[in-house]
């Protein structure tokens, strides 16, 4: 069984839903990034989605945009994010890693080096925007027999003629991207949510994680009462962003951790 | 080293590739929509009644069909090959552009879209598309980097009277690369109601074989009045490429007659070599995955887009379509580059011996026929397509001759 897998199968037994957060590696730097990794689980955090650096992502709001061109302003690679999460690893071999990000440094390092890489990095699954099911030949097979858990954005537009062939090669969790448009935009609205999530649980027995405008503890619990994770990200790297502290980032974090935990109560 | 292939005009295939190029490289969101859209385009390619609509616009609206004139005085002044110039700078909005905005404003309607982006660099495919949809009642956002807002000031005046609203972009460079980043984000917030026109042969399958099959107009008319002037086809065909839509309507048609050499110029900036002050993808790029499509594209070890560089804005851009890949790496098309300083002569040449004022895109054309026109035969039939007019340069050009408007030039 995967990390993740076990992570959700613990959660569910203990009836909880699970708080997912994401943060940009290297943002501001990788000193920083590392020492917020450290504190997640204690804040809450049951998986870390780890953002690999681009300076044009497609479908990120301006929130991610930025953190990604601060850490790549400060030299930040695809190799030092594998070495970032690597150091993680050495301290906590219990919480999922999903590394989160676009196609093109991957492609560039080579599928087969990358997915070396990230397995000795202790990576446990990816998420890459900007690989739909009919792009599978690239990285999604690949990584499915090499171990990866390919966890795949379900979104708004996924109707259920489409729904089978975004769960087919799918594992991990299913990610549903909780409105059309881009990270950080409208805010989620867990009744519109609660639907959909039925529809792919239907079709599938993989938990469903929902994400893309979660900002608020308020938010987090209403999302956590319908799905099986909330997705926290532009909110996390706003605050980092905007100066505060490791510390006060790791309040913050709790406090949107708690919001899920208590929905369920 | 040409690769034997039975025909270089079936691509792509079904999953949108040209060989290793091209695919489908987008968030889940677009996914449906862009299968909706090969589906319509699908449709609409086989409805004699979406080609007659076509042809009478081109006609009566656009202009259509461009002449192709014989360039008397350059030809004389490079004493070499006969030269050629494929007018479409005479087309209505003064570039090639309006032959696929037709055709993509037709197709979203057939969609019941009411919400048309696009996203401009030299500001020519903004005002086409601006155009259009003021000629069909539609609402239309451009996006436009703020560099190019900057630099192509007259074009973005034409957009607002036109209707459109410009949103400057002013992320990254603020260039042609992060207008198409802004489309591409809005196209995701506002699926329902909303269609992306691109403006070039890149993009997700199936816009760099839609819009490649809306040029060709250019390639078929110039086939047909090359036969009727001189009896026969070309023995080349040379156009500019930034990502590659002029060109490939030129060469499409003329892919399997393979006497025809072909060659695309890039824009080389201010020299290709590893300062990467350039926009030349092909002759200074490697393959990677960019707006939804593998290509060659400027590129760092980490697999980091690059800016790129080239005074032309129209040019400006890290990528070029995949079937352009695709060619040159099967050897039937040849990629130069020339840089700004060249294409900055050429368009004085232009101006100087024709009396026509190329836009800078093209002039980069005009400079790689200079460089080789001289060696050739007076019998070498020379196709040039002249895609675009030069009023919209003529700041930038002052610039760079270091000219004051309002005084003449020192020469």
């Amino acid at each position: 069984m995967s990390r993740i897998q076990s992570r959700f199968a613990e959660l569910k037994a203990q009836n909880r839903a699970a708080f997912v957060s994401y943060i940009m590696g290297g943002d501001p730097d990788v000193e920083t990034t590392l020492e917020v990794m450290r504190g997640l689980p204690g804040a809450g955090v049951y998986v870390i989605d780890l953002g690999m650096a681009v300076p044009d992502p497609m479908a990120d709001g301006p929130a991610s945009q930025h953190a990604g061109q601060r850490a790549l302003a400060g030299g930040m690679t695809l190799r030092k994010t594998l070495d970032l999460a690597a150091e993680f690893r050495k301290n906590d071999d219990a919480t999922p890693i999903v590394l989160m990000g676009y196609y093109n440094p991957i492609y560039s390092m080579g599928v087969p080096a990358f997915l070396e890489a990230a397995i000795a990095a202790g990576i446990d699954g990816l998420i890459v925007v900007d690989l739909p099911p009919e792009e599978d030949a690239e990285l999604c097979i690949p990584a499915g027999e090499a171990g990866l858990n390919f966890i795949r954005l379900a979104t708004p537009t996924t109707d259920d003629v489409r729904l089978p062939t975004v769960l087919q090669n799918t594992s991990g969790f299913v990610y549903y991207v909780s409105i059309t448009g881009i990270t950080g935009a409208a805010a989620a609205n867990a009744e519109a949510v609660a639907p959909h999530v039925e529809r792919i649980r239907e079709a599938s027995s993989l938990p469903v994680c929902v994400g893309f405008g979660v900002r608020s503890p308020e938010t987090a619990a209403e999302i956590a009462k319908v799905a099986d994770g909330v997705v926290v990200g532009s909110a996390i790297v706003n605050k980092l962003a905007e100066g505060a502290s490791v510390a006060d980032t790791l309040e913050f974090v709790r406090s949107l951790a708690d919001g899920a935990r208590r929905a369920r109560l | 080293m040409l690769q034997d292939v039975n025909s270089f005009r079936e691509g792509p295939d079904e999953q949108g590739r040209f060989g290793l190029f091209g695919g489908r490289f987008v968030a889940e969101t677009l996914m449906p929509l862009i299968l909706d859209l090969e589906q319509e385009y699908g449709r609409a390619k086989q409805d004699a009644s979406f080609w007659a609509e076509m042809d009478d616009l081109w006609k009566h609206y656009v202009g259509r069909p461009s002449p192709l004139y014989f360039a008397e005085r350059l030809t004389e002044h490079f004493g070499g090959a006969k030269i050629y110039l494929k007018r479409d700078e005479l087309n209505h909005t003064g570039a090639h552009k309006i032959n696929n905005v037709l055709g993509q404003i037709l197709l979203a309607r057939r969609m019941g879209k009411t919400r048309i982006i696009a996203e401009t660099g030299a500001g020519q495919h903004g005002v086409a598309t601006a155009t259009v949809c003021a000629r069909f009642g539609l609402e239309c956002i451009v996006f436009m980097g703020a560099t190019d807002v900057e630099r192509q000031k007259p074009n973005v005046f034409r957009m607002n009277l036109l209707g459109a609203k410009v949103v400057p972009v002013t992320s990254g460079r603020a260039t042609l690369k992060d207008a198409m980043n802004e489309a591409l984000r809005d196209w995701v917030t506002n699926v329902e109601n909303t269609f992306y026109c691109i403006g070039t042969v890149a993009g997700p399958h199936p816009y760099p074989a839609m819009v490649r099959d809306f040029q060709s107009i250019i390639g078929k008319e110039t086939k047909e009045q090359m036969l009727e002037r001189e009896g026969r086809l070309p023995d080349s065909l040379i156009a500019c490429i930034g990502g590659g839509s002029n060109a490939m309507g030129l060469f499409h048609p003329f892919l399997d007659d393979r006497d025809v050499r072909i060659i695309g110029v890039e824009a080389g900036g201010h020299g290709v070599d590893d300062r990467m002050e350039h926009a030349a993808s092909l002759t200074g790029g490697r393959p990677g995955v960019l707006h939804g499509n593998r290509t060659y594209l400027l590129q760092d070890d980490d697999g980091q887009i690059l800016e790129g560089h080239s005074i032309s804005a129209g040019l400006d851009y890290p990528g070029i379509g995949p079937e352009h890949s695709w060619l040159h790496d099967m050897g039937r098309v040849e990629y130069v580059s020339v840089t700004d300083v060249e294409a900055l002569e050429a368009f004085q040449l232009s101006c100087r011996t024709e009396g026509i004022i190329p836009a800078l895109e093209p002039s980069h054309a005009l400079a790689h026929v200079a460089k080789i026109a001289p060696d050739l035969s007076p019998d070498h039939l020379m196709v040039m397509n002249m895609c675009g007019r030069g009023d919209k340069d003529i700041f930038t050009v002052a610039e760079a001759l270091g000219a004051e408007m309002g005084e003449g030039l020192s020469s």
